[in-house]
């Protein structure tokens, strides 16, 4: 479904990517994890239209996304949840789902995905007048899902969706985040949690100052004892 | 000051805080997408007081000769940020700011020779002269068409910002660019809009000035854009409500500053105007509506 290959991103001289090639299939929830600045989220920026390699290629199916805009881009089913959130705290809860909407050809009638993010994360009905700003992390978080999934995205991609949160409200977010895979979602998690998120994933990559370090099925990766001592915390 | 005084001066000053609002809008919308200072957007103004003489000449209604000068309004400015601005989109603030510094002096250079440097006589309507009579106070149709044109633009822009898919996308757009590209947002459409709107009331405004001054030059979006700058530095940079705000406050300050000084000092209306500016900036640097989030890095 997503071929990348041989991605490498430069922010001025500091190569923050230096060559890295994964896929995520059809219906699969793939994890990219590694310690903070590894490349995991450039690599998403990267996809998303908002960073620009300096070489290697991102396909999707058969369209090449690699020089293609933001906004065709998520057209096309790619749709980001970012890293910190980013909802807009000035605008409703509502308008930021209906923004979700946005690159929709058929957002007349958007009642559907309303009903399913509310299903998924009543609290947000609930505060469906306010400003986003005013809601406190976690419900930011759902948020920042809720208006992903209003896309109707083929391919979700998540950016640190746990990151600052209570582990209770992590726990609620993981438990979602299966929820939608067993939807038929095709989900890419970036994650520091690296217990979470292969606990939920099919298969992982472990990125490392921007290189691809290990790679395989996500339950064998937690037993690998060199993932476990560097990013599970687990004592050799 | 009589109430009768009173209320003619409070006409006279909600009339130049609608023009100063009109203008002061697109300044604002601008910066609040592109971070850009428009330093051209008085020769916006200016070109649709040029427009609008120039298509005068064609024996068309005013009406009908007012809305071919804003749509020629509209087209300029797109231009502008055609081809001036969107090549300089990933250069630095200050680089673009430069930007506009040049299309502005262009453009007034350009006006200059086509139209001339002599003042001309702006085709202002006969009846746009007339003066009305509300009780006591009269009014004259100009400052009416004025107030009323303002309040109509702002309630279509207020509709369209808050109701309208593109509206709630230029918000986005204002507040977190990254993110609304990829809610995917298209952001040159955005921008394109920005400069639409913003151009169409600087053309209105420039209408308006026109008529109320009698004539137009090449240099007249120098005073009106300044204050408007003033106004929305005053509201927040950046703040449509802001902009608003402060172009009315300026509006009502320099008016009744001279209603109420000594005919000596009226000559110092504008030291006052600046003198606030200051005043604000020190107190108040974000603006009274401008919010005090840190920069995103």
């Amino acid at each position: 479904m997503l071929v990348v290959e041989n991605l490498r991103v430069n922010y001025g001289a500091i190569q923050a990517v230096k060559g890295i090639s994964f896929e995520v299939r059809e219906r699969e929830l793939v994890a990219l994890i590694g310690s903070n600045g590894a490349g995991k989220s450039t690599t998403l920026k990267t996809i998303s239209g908002i960073v620009r390699p300096s070489g290697g290629s991102i396909r999707y199916g058969d369209k090449d996304l690699t020089s293609e805009p933001t906004h065709r881009i998520v057209a096309s089913g790619i749709v980001q949840a970012p890293e910190g959130r980013q909802i807009f705290g000035s605008l409703t809860v509502r308008e930021n789902l209906a923004l979700g909407a946005t690159a929709r050809a058929d957002r007349s009638d958007l009642d559907p995905e309303f009903a399913q993010v509310f299903a998924l994360f009543p609290i947000l009905s609930e505060r469906i007048s306010q400003r986003a700003g005013t809601l406190s992390g976690g419900e930011q978080q759902m948020l920042a899902i809720g208006r992903a999934l209003m896309a109707k995205p083929r391919l979700l991609l998540l950016d640190e969706p746990s990151l600052g949160l209570a582990p209770i409200v992590v726990n609620r977010i993981f438990s979602v985040i299966s929820q939608l895979k067993e939807s038929g979602v095709t989900i890419l998690l970036v994650e520091q949690n690296a217990r979470k998120a292969l606990a939920i994933a099919d298969r992982a990559y472990v990125l490392e100052t921007g290189t691809i370090r290990l790679s395989g099925d996500a339950r064998d990766l937690a037993r690998n004892p060199e993932v476990e001592h560097a990013y599970l915390g687990g004592v050799a | 000051m009589g109430a009768t005084e009173f209320g003619q001066q409070f006409v006279n000053a909600m009339s130049l805080g609608s023009i100063y609002a009109l203008v002061a809008i697109g300044l604002a919308i601008v910066f609040s997408i592109l971070r850009l200072i428009n330093f051209a957007h008085g020769e916006v103004l200016m070109l649709g007081a040029f427009f609008t003489y120039y298509w005068n000449r064609t024996g068309l209604p005013f009406a009908i000769v007012a809305i071919l000068g804003v749509a020629c309004t509209v087209l300029a400015g797109v231009a502008m940020e055609r081809i001036a601005y969107r090549p300089m989109r990933n250069a630095p603030e200050v680089s673009l700011l430069l930007t506009s510094l040049g299309v502005s002096i262009a453009v007034r250079n350009f006006a200059t020779m086509q139209f001339g440097e002599q003042p001309q006589k702006f085709p202002t309507p006969s009846r746009f002269e007339h003066r009305v009579h509300l009780g006591e106070i009269n009014v004259s149709v100009t400052n009416l068409v004025t107030i009323g044109s303002a309040l109509i633009l702002l309630t279509l822009l207020t509709w369209f910002v808050t109701r309208t898919q593109l509206g709630i996308a230029m918000r986005a757009t204002a507040e977190n660019p990254v993110a609304a590209r990829l809610m995917g947002i298209n952001i040159n459409v955005v921008i394109v809009m920005a400069f639409v709107i913003g151009s169409a009331l600087a053309g209105v405004a420039g209408i308006l000035w026109g008529a109320r001054v009698g004539r137009i030059e090449p240099l007249m979006g120098f005073v009106p854009v300044l204050k408007a700058f003033v106004a929305t530095v005053i509201g927040g940079f950046g703040s449509i409500p802001g902009a608003v705000l402060g172009a009315f406050i300026l509006g009502f300050g320099e008016i009744f500053l001279v209603a109420l000084l000594p005919d000596r000092m009226t000559g110092y209306r504008d030291a006052f105007v600046f003198g606030a500016l200051i005043v604000i900036l020190l107190v108040r640097p974000q603006g009274l509506l401008g919010s005090t989030e840190p920069e995103k890095i």
